[in-house]
């Protein structure tokens, strides 16, 4: 009987936890078109999740895009096939790397200071204050940090696009000798805009929604003081880690 | 439901019953504010004054009962309804709960630019509110530069800046020394002077609650079991008010608790 209510009891957790996220999906979908609309804040958001992001989601798919190149050309070298390693990077990079690494990068920066900022403004009851000043503090604090993300994502993801192939390059034509002309043949040859470049953008917009959303949250449902904060923070990572790469699967079933 | 009395009370309480799990904090708790009253409640920690005083902005919705502000029902609103009532109330936070993202200024100018007033009005009016409660030339500083007592008088004028009707005030001076303590009372009392707005407050300290309060009402069980003018609740020979204002170990209001004396202290926070 035991076992029987601990697994009981974690689906039920997990069955509130999906709740919440609808709700609030909902919740910031209503406060997203109503006035008044804090353009500023919007802003402030939008550096904070992408241009404070760049460094990051850079080395991330710099290193990729060089790895995936050393990592093909070993391999397809077994059967002469060193020409199409361009191909392999440009198309795994755009359809699969840079949206679920940038994702997974940006969910660690970003969404766990989200859920530290809402949780720590929920226990000193900063929360509470917003609404006696009759502000709602979804419209005020998770729209804009939602909205940011969404809009963000896919940007990063694009520059993730282009950095990653460029490491791709220098390593396949500095390190390991390959023809430049041919390789960026390669790489753009089969490469098409609609299906491959903006099907990763796509995803990249869902992981924002999905990530931003998760980490205000296990924000905004703090409870219990500091140690609550570290608790939705760690929470905020991994929750949101685990449903960028579930999503990542159904996305691509779905899209391709 | 039309009694002659409650066209002139400002803030009604009808019969609330709250509970968190198992755990029942309110019990059936009915009062009424007069326009431009002062109402304090009193009672020993963690028998559910916060939680009282959030269902009165309607932060809280009871489980059953209802609030009456002006005569309307709090939880018949809608949702952009009932924020557009709570422009009525400014509230104080235990800790103050200031913005920290911002500065004293901004804090206190939130509400102002929220309901869209103009910036030199807000310049005026941030100067003038943190002139009431004795705060000038901190404009620029952050929250996490003042001391615990300043951070309260800049939640109060943040709470007073768009001019509301009724005041709360949670634990204005939990936590603060004795001088302190006295000083923010007199700010109260020089806010509600100015501010002519009905006051409802939150409290543990005695004198605090009989220099602030019209009315002095003891908290106990989920229930109000007394109320009254501060001089009537001294005299009081409830044993449960006598209790609480001798400030005693032993007693009716600890008698009531299941567990121990003792470790109901050391689990304080």
């Amino acid at each position: 009987m035991r076992l029987l209510e601990a697994v009981g009891l974690v689906v039920l957790r997990l069955l509130e936890q999906i709740g919440r996220f609808f709700q609030m999906l909902g919740r910031t979908a209503f406060w997203a078109v109503r006035p008044p609309f804090d353009l500023a804040e919007w802003l402030r958001q939008m550096v904070r999740v992408g241009f404070d992001s760049i460094p990051v989601v850079f080395l991330t798919t710099l290193f990729t895009g060089m790895v995936m190149a050393l990592q093909t050309y070993n391999g397809f070298a077994r059967f002469h096939a060193e020409g199409w390693v361009g191909s392999v990077v440009a198309l795994s990079l755009t359809r699969e790397l840079s949206p679920v690494l940038t994702a997974l990068m940006v969910t660690g920066r970003v969404g766990s200071a989200m859920a530290a900022e809402l949780g720590t403004m929920r226990v000193t009851e900063q929360i509470d204050a917003l609404t006696s000043l009759a502000t709602e503090p979804v419209q005020y604090l998770v729209v804009p940090r939602v909205a940011a993300s969404v809009a963000m994502m896919p940007l990063l993801t694009l520059m993730g696009d282009a950095v990653g192939m460029y490491g791709g390059y220098l390593v396949a034509v500095q390190l390991l000798g390959a023809n430049p002309v041919t390789y960026v043949d390669n790489s753009f040859k089969y490469l098409t805009v609609a299906d491959d470049v903006v099907s990763g953008l796509v995803k990249a917009a869902v992981f924002g929604l999905l990530f931003s959303l998760i980490a205000c949250v296990r924000g905004y449902d703090t409870r219990g003081g500091a140690e609550g904060v570290g608790r939705s923070t760690t929470a905020a990572v991994v929750s949101g880690s685990l449903s960028i790469l579930l999503a990542d699967f159904f996305l691509t079933k779905l899209l391709f | 439901m039309a009694e002659p009395a409650r066209a002139a009370a400002k803030l009604v309480a009808e019969d609330l019953h709250k509970s968190f799990g198992p755990k029942v904090v309110l019990d059936g708790v009915s009062f009424e504010v007069a326009d431009g009253e002062s109402l304090a409640i009193v009672g020993p920690s963690g028998t559910g004054k916060s939680v009282l005083l959030k269902h009165l902005i309607g932060l809280i919705r009871p489980d059953s009962g209802r609030v009456l502000v002006g005569g309307t029902d709090v939880w018949s609103l809608s949702h952009i309804e009932r924020n557009r009532l709570r422009r009525k109330f400014g509230m104080s936070f235990q800790e103050g709960a200031l913005f920290d993202s911002m500065s004293v200024f901004d804090n206190v100018a939130f509400p102002l630019r929220r309901f869209g007033r103009r910036p030199n009005e807000v310049r005026k009016r941030v100067k003038e509110c943190l002139e009431i409660v004795h705060l000038e030339g901190v404009d620029e500083k952050m929250p996490g530069e003042l001391s615990g007592g300043m951070r309260r008088r800049v939640g109060f004028a943040r709470a007073i800046a768009h001019e509301p009707e009724i005041l709360l005030f949670d634990e204005p001076n939990t936590g603060l020394d004795p001088i302190m303590t006295d000083i923010i009372d007199e700010v109260i009392l020089e806010m509600r002077e100015k501010t002519k707005a009905t006051i409802v407050t939150i409290t543990h300290h005695m004198p605090s609650a009989e220099k602030i309060g019209d009315r002095i009402a003891l908290l106990f069980g989920g229930r109000l079991l007394f109320q009254a003018p501060p001089a009537e609740f001294l005299r009081s020979t409830d044993p449960a008010v006598r209790q609480f204002v001798e400030g005693r170990a032993q007693g009716p209001l600890t008698d009531a608790m299941t567990e121990p004396v003792g470790k109901r202290i050391s689990e304080a926070p």
